[in-house]
């Protein structure tokens, strides 16, 4: 019965193909797969909002929206109907483009930011059999098309003919590629384990259990820290706190959307979120065992649930990581990632190689663990050597 | 070590986010139309005409002297004054507004008005959830909507109504003793002006009525 309902999605796929005549059906199959996708994780997103505004509130001691429930009747639903009328907000505002814009560009570039961040939800493997197109390089894949959300990103600052646009843009590049190097370089350490860059071999590969508990790889030194790794990095990525100097409200209004309004607006604001949800469930697939339970004898519970799980608390973590830490300036931003996300990578990736030639008993435990931890301690002294901490002395004020 | 302070502050996040759903006391919103905060002592923000009694039209303090009209800083009152005269809480005809409007679009809250009147007849409401539809109509406040009885106005400033009705309870009571004392003045000069023709009466049965009857004064 459980398996029934692990495989229920999938086989309400084939029982709706099998409507289909024989051969539009490698056609209709990823059309549906594909309105699936579209359909559900932008309403994941509307959910998570809600849940950004009251847990941050919570966090701030208040209580955060919690007025607008169904419409036109008196239940509140403690708030999380909220998301309909931002949505319709949204949509019915007015579209201003500066007149100055570069119209053509500056319209392309929410499209351009959208359609790449759903490309990537295209290999990534919601549950047992659920993954639109395994590709033996889906991991390559991932990245190719996460690379191109860059280009969007320019775009918006460029065309907008705004200096805040264009500061957000070149502080979006500077960001996005100094981080996307640590996030591929963790990634390449699951690699370099498994031996393949399919997803789906990835959670294979941890997918087996010692003592009822699961060989994911975060539970493994490196795999620990190649995980911290992919995280920090990932929140760079999808410019949330403490790395959203792209969009610093206090310092650039809004960055490079500075001049977007209404449905433009909502498409990156959608897309950002849905990148940092693809970017989650990648970190999920390679470090948390994707789909996979725990523990062996929660086996049971369906494999989309373990999945959506995972990805909800790792959003969770987000938003409490946003609720607690202020921006980075420019230069700390910089130096996190050259001076320590980039060295404690590449060790990452040589302590791959010794937990993969060491044999498996509890030498390779201490060797890889000590190596890890050294090099954590020793570039963390490093990165905060010249740093005067203190009481701030003013200069020429005062 | 590097990520210390960053627990740290975590753990400081997390202390709030459990801690606002166990003791009340962390929430400081308060959810408005449900739960209000009692105003503070001196709240205003619109004025309002005080009458005494039942009757808007009969016990209205105001007898359209104008001061507030012409001391008003921004012009936000009009009033046009009565022909004809009614008596006020002392009994003395007085002249009446019949037209009182303030529009409260212009109206800066300053209180001048209430400051120059003499006769403790316009005072600040406490009255703020005053949004409307119609941004003309509804917010020229005319005499009717501004009446409001001495009953609200000692509800919503007790200190200062208390005030106000012992300054009219006094001018009340000067006005009484003036009366009475007119009264008695009046009999006594009755009295004497009886007392004079009857001991003429009596001097000179014949002699004629005197020609100016006696003053009251």
């Amino acid at each position: 019965m459980f398996d029934q309902l692990d495989q229920i999605f999938v086989n309400a796929l084939h029982w709706l193909v099998g409507f289909v005549p024989e051969v539009l059906r490698p056609l209709v199959t990823p059309l549906i797969c594909i309105s699936f996708i579209l359909m559900v994780f932008p309403a994941f997103f509307s959910i998570i909002t809600i849940f950004e505004r009251k847990g941050i509130g919570r966090i701030q001691n208040r209580y955060g929206p919690n007025r607008v429930g169904i419409p036109f009747t008196k239940i509140r639903l403690a708030g999380f109907g909220q998301f309909l009328p931002d949505g319709l907000k949204m949509l019915t505002k007015e579209d201003i483009v500066p007149r100055a814009a570069d119209k053509l560009v500056h319209f392309l570039a929410p499209v351009v930011m959208l359609i790449p961040v759903l490309l990537s939800y295209s290999v990534l493997p919601f549950g047992k059999n659920m993954t639109l197109a395994d590709y033996d390089a889906g991991l390559l894949f991932f990245f190719a098309v996460g690379g191109a959300v860059e280009i969007a990103v320019f775009m918006a600052g460029w065309s907008s003919r705004n200096k805040y646009s264009l500061l957000g843009a070149m502080r979006a590049i500077a960001q996005m590629v100094s981080y996307e190097i640590p996030l591929i370089l963790s990634a390449v350490s699951v690699v370099m384990i498994v031996g393949s860059l399919k997803l789906t071999d990835i959670i294979a590969h941890q997918n087996h259990y010692t003592f009822g508990i699961a060989h994911w790889h975060v539970f493994t030194p490196w795999g620990f820290i190649g995980f911290v790794l992919f995280f920090i990095a990932s929140l760079a990525e999808s410019n949330r706190t403490p790395f959203d100097l792209p969009e610093a409200e206090s310092e650039i209004i809004a960055g490079y959307f500075t001049e977007y309004s209404g449905f433009k607006f909502a498409l990156f604001f959608l897309g950002e979120y849905l990148g940092m949800f693809a970017i989650i469930g990648l970190g999920i697939t390679l470090f948390l065992g994707g789909w996979t339970a725990p523990f062996s004898f929660l086996a049971w519970i369906p494999s989309w649930i373990w999945f959506f799980g995972k990805l909800t608390a790792i959003i969770f973590v987000f938003i409490w990581i946003r609720a607690t830490l202020p921006r980075l300036r420019m230069d700390q931003l910089m130096n996190f990632a050259w001076k320590f996300m980039l060295p404690l990578a590449l060790i990452n990736i040589l302590v791959a190689g010794i937990w993969h030639y060491m044999a498996a008993d509890w030498q390779r435990w201490l060797v890889c663990g000590a190596l890890i931890a050294g090099a954590y301690v020793l570039l963390g002294r490093g990165l905060m050597q010249n740093q005067k901490l203190g009481k701030r002395i003013y200069r020429y004020a005062e | 070590m590097l990520g210390e302070q960053i627990i740290k502050g975590m753990a400081v996040t997390a202390r709030n986010f459990f801690g606002s759903y166990f003791s009340k006391n962390r929430l400081t919103t308060v959810q408005y139309p449900e739960e209000r905060l009692p105003q503070k002592g001196n709240t205003r923000q619109f004025p309002f005409l005080v009458y005494d009694g039942d009757d808007a039209e009969k016990g209205l303090r105001c007898v359209a002297c104008q001061i507030c009209e012409k001391e008003c800083p921004p012009k936000c009152i009009y009033i046009v004054k009565s022909k004809d005269k009614k008596p006020d809480y002392k009994g003395q005809p007085q002249i009446y507004p019949l037209t009182f409007d303030i529009d409260i679009s212009v109206c800066m809250s300053c209180q001048i008005c209430v400051e120059v009147c003499p006769f403790e007849s316009i005072k600040m409401n406490t009255e703020f959830e005053l949004s409307t539809a119609d941004r003309f109509g509804d917010l020229l406040l005319t005499k009717e909507k501004l009446a409001k009885p001495n009953s609200y106005y000692q509800k919503i400033h007790p200190a200062d109504a208390a005030e106000s009705d012992a300054v009219i309870a006094a001018e009340k009571a000067k006005a009484e003793a003036k009366a009475k004392a007119a009264a008695e003045a009046k009999v006594k000069a009755d009295a004497e002006a009886k007392a004079k023709a009857a001991a003429a009466a009596a001097a000179a049965p014949i002699a004629p009525p005197p020609a100016n009857p006696p003053t009251t004064t």
